[in-house]
């Protein structure tokens, strides 16, 4: 099990034929991913050639809208490589085609479009209230689950599948703790992106873990700026009885600087690293000061389960 | 980025928010000369992106020209809690005759945006929401909606203005929300929205933060950055295309991807508590494409600082491969040469670590160590920069 991705998950790409788009296909479906199309307005009617995990060469055809690829393909899953200036629409596209899973790799969209294409998607909703079109992003590495489905740029060869959940805001901290905990393995792994405004959050992680019983445990990642994690250890103390081990970045960074991510920064007294550690440990969260420790505090659990 | 008040106050201009006459100084002499030509009583105000300047002295009442001159004196060059003042408002005056409060920002939890008004406005709004929170009005703002003539209404019906003036007052929110939308901002704040004894509405003092992911249909905002407060390093960096944020430390940190540097930062300082309480001296995130060029280019703007004593280089190969960074770490170091001559500790992992490790290994520069975890690296650059 795993969540919201799994080998029976039918990805098309969006900017697939681009530079990124076309890299990451082929690192995807060598990752095992059923990649059944891609998209892209100018060249509707092309086709891309790429090779599967097996070896075997792969023609994959390039459709115009996401609706005619879903249609075409049965897709559920799209994974969008489309460049700031046309993400919104792209998205848009996305969510009114009532894609399931929406994987926003673009870093560096405004995040008014962001907030635009968020609230088309919370509009969308299913018969038991529940948006149609679940977003991942933007600016993420995307979700993996070892050994069955990649949908993003997350490297495939780092850890198998195993009993821990992952979630974290950064993408190279995630392969960092993936690196960390390969001797135990992942059950999915999931960057939900360091902007301001993101799809899926800690806690939509947390539940969907929570209730993933192939998982057995779970790490989470976070750093400075807004108050999620402070949100996700409100939500721990209540909802989640797994253990969980928590790892915070950005303890050094100063007040009123954006580190990197738009979304990392310190704004007075809010967002700091230290308020997120003890809000987590007060929710009864392991939090490690590095890391290696947060693994270290991971594989402890692990040994005593 | 956040803008200066007399920014805020152009742009409400532009999108036809009432404001007053405001003429930009830099020198007590342009003051005088902006007094004379906006005639009567004016307003000295401190431009600084800091809350606070009125109580610092930042925001003199001036009778008359020469006045202006004597308050533009006093406070151009002052600094405000670490800002430096490089220039002041001449800003008409005005009949208060009463003060409110708005605002409009990104509301990251809901992932939404937030109105808020007050009847009450010129204290600090923080406190207002801490002690009276029955007195701030908060309205949601849907994205897809924007800020229009209903949410208007019924921000000013639930802020409870006077009858009289909420049909008025919605209209001017209304073009506040063309601001924030228009303006790509994050924040459009007026604090206060006063009301004159001739029943006009003003916004008398603004603040504005605008997207930097938007700067591609914004063009115009770049002439907002204000080189004069930008850090030389971090200017540096920036037309290198290099995020990087210089802090107060000794030990350059080099490191891809910003959650790994933000993180790296903070093992460097814990690792600095058992060497003589060295800290990181910045952030710069390389991103995913570590090339000699990029390499190059970061150890260049770090070793340009003179408060760096050792550098910490922090790579996990992702899609990256280490052997194209160790690459990028020897020839760097050719590129910068002599100029190139504070140790780096270099920690590689993932995607081709063994192949890296050998090229730095047989390149066998004087200057490199090769740790094999990050909290062996930051602990050796901790070390050599405490030396």
């Amino acid at each position: 099990m795993s969540i919201f991705l799994n080998k029976d998950s039918k990805v098309i790409v969006q900017g697939i034929t681009g530079g990124e788009g076309t890299k990451h296909t082929a690192l995807m479906l060598k990752a095992g991913t059923n990649i059944v199309g891609g998209v892209n307005a100018r060249r509707a009617g092309q086709t891309v050639e790429h090779v599967d995990a097996d070896g075997n060469d792969v023609t994959l055809n390039v459709y115009g809208t996401v609706e005619e690829a879903m249609k075409e393909t049965g897709a559920n899953v799209s994974v969008m490589f489309v460049p700031p200036k046309f993400a919104k629409d792209a998205a848009l596209e996305a969510i009114e085609a009532e894609i399931e899973l929406l994987v926003v790799i673009t870093e560096g969209i405004p995040v008014q479009d962001t907030a635009e294409f968020f609230a088309a998607s919370q509009a969308n909703t299913n018969s038991d209230g529940k948006p149609k079109t679940r977003i991942i992003g933007p600016n993420c590495p995307g979700i993996i689950t070892p050994e069955a489905s990649l949908a993003g740029i997350i490297p495939a060869n780092i850890t198998g599948s195993g009993p821990i959940g992952l979630v974290s805001k950064s993408g190279t901290l995630t392969y960092q703790m993936m690196h960390e905990l390969s001797g135990i393995g992942i059950s999915t792994a999931i960057g939900i992106g360091g902007d301001p405004i993101i799809g899926t959050t800690h806690i939509d992680a947390l539940e969907a873990f929570e209730n993933d019983p192939e998982t057995k445990a779970i790490i989470m990642i976070g750093e400075i700026g807004g108050d999620a994690e402070e949100r996700a250890a409100e939500y721990i103390k209540d909802n989640v009885s797994k253990p969980v081990v928590g790892y915070i970045a950005g303890f050094t960074a100063p007040e009123g600087k954006t580190m990197g991510h738009a979304g990392a920064i310190v704004s007075g007294s809010s967002g700091t690293a230290a308020a997120k550690k003890e809000a987590l440990e007060a929710a009864g969260v392991q939090v490690g000061q590095t890391p290696t420790e947060a693994a270290e505090k991971m594989r402890k659990i692990m040994e005593s389960l | 980025m956040d803008l200066y008040e007399y920014q805020a106050r152009d742009l409400f201009e532009a999108h036809g928010v009432p404001v007053l006459a405001g003429i930009v100084a830099e020198t007590p002499e342009e003051a005088k000369a902006a007094a004379e030509k906006l005639g009567g009583v004016t307003v000295v105000k401190a431009q600084v992106k800091i809350g606070g300047r009125g109580k610092a002295g930042g925001v003199k009442v001036a009778k008359n020209a020469d006045e202006a001159y004597e308050y533009a004196k006093e406070i151009l060059g002052m600094d405000i809690k670490g800002h430096t003042v490089h220039q002041v408002m001449i800003a008409e005056g005005a009949d208060i005759k009463e003060e409110y409060y708005f605002s409009m920002l990104l509301d990251r939890a809901n992932r939404s945006y937030l109105a808020m008004a007050s009847v009450e406005g010129g204290m600090d709004i923080e406190q207002l929401a801490e002690e009276r929170p029955e007195d701030l009005a908060r309205v949601e703002v849907s994205p897809t909606t924007g800020l229009n003539r209903e949410v208007a209404d019924k921000i000013v019906a639930e802020a409870k203005f006077a009858p009289e003036l909420q049909s008025d007052i919605a209209e001017v929110l209304v073009k506040l929300g063309e601001v924030f939308k228009e303006e790509d901002a994050t924040l459009v704040e007026v604090n206060p929205l006063v009301l004159t004894g001739e029943g006009k509405l003003i916004a008398l003092d603004g603040k504005v933060s605008v997207d930097d992911n938007a700067a591609f249909r914004q063009p115009e905002h770049a002439n907002f950055v204000d080189e004069r407060t930008e850090n030389p390093l971090e200017a540096k960096a920036e037309a290198k295309d290099l995020n990087y944020v210089k802090l107060e430390g000794n030990v350059g940190v080099i490191g891809n991807g910003a959650g790994l540097v933000m993180s790296t930062l903070d093992v460097v300082a814990y690792a600095g508590e058992n060497h003589g309480n060295v800290k990181p001296a910045n952030f710069l995130d390389i991103g995913g494409g570590a090339d000699a060029q990029v390499m190059a280019d970061g150890l260049d703007v770090i070793l340009g600082d003179p408060e760096v004593k050792s550098v910490f280089v922090n790579v996990f190969g992702g899609i990256t491969a280490c052997d194209q960074v160790a690459n990028g770490i020897v020839q760097a170091l050719d590129i910068l040469g002599d100029s190139a001559t504070k140790p780096l500790v270099v920690r590689l992992d993932g995607n081709k670590v063994e192949e890296g490790r050998s090229i730095l290994a047989e390149a066998n520069h004087p200057l490199v160590t090769i740790a094999a975890t990050m909290d062996e690296g930051a602990d050796k650059a901790a070390e050599l920069a405490n030396k």
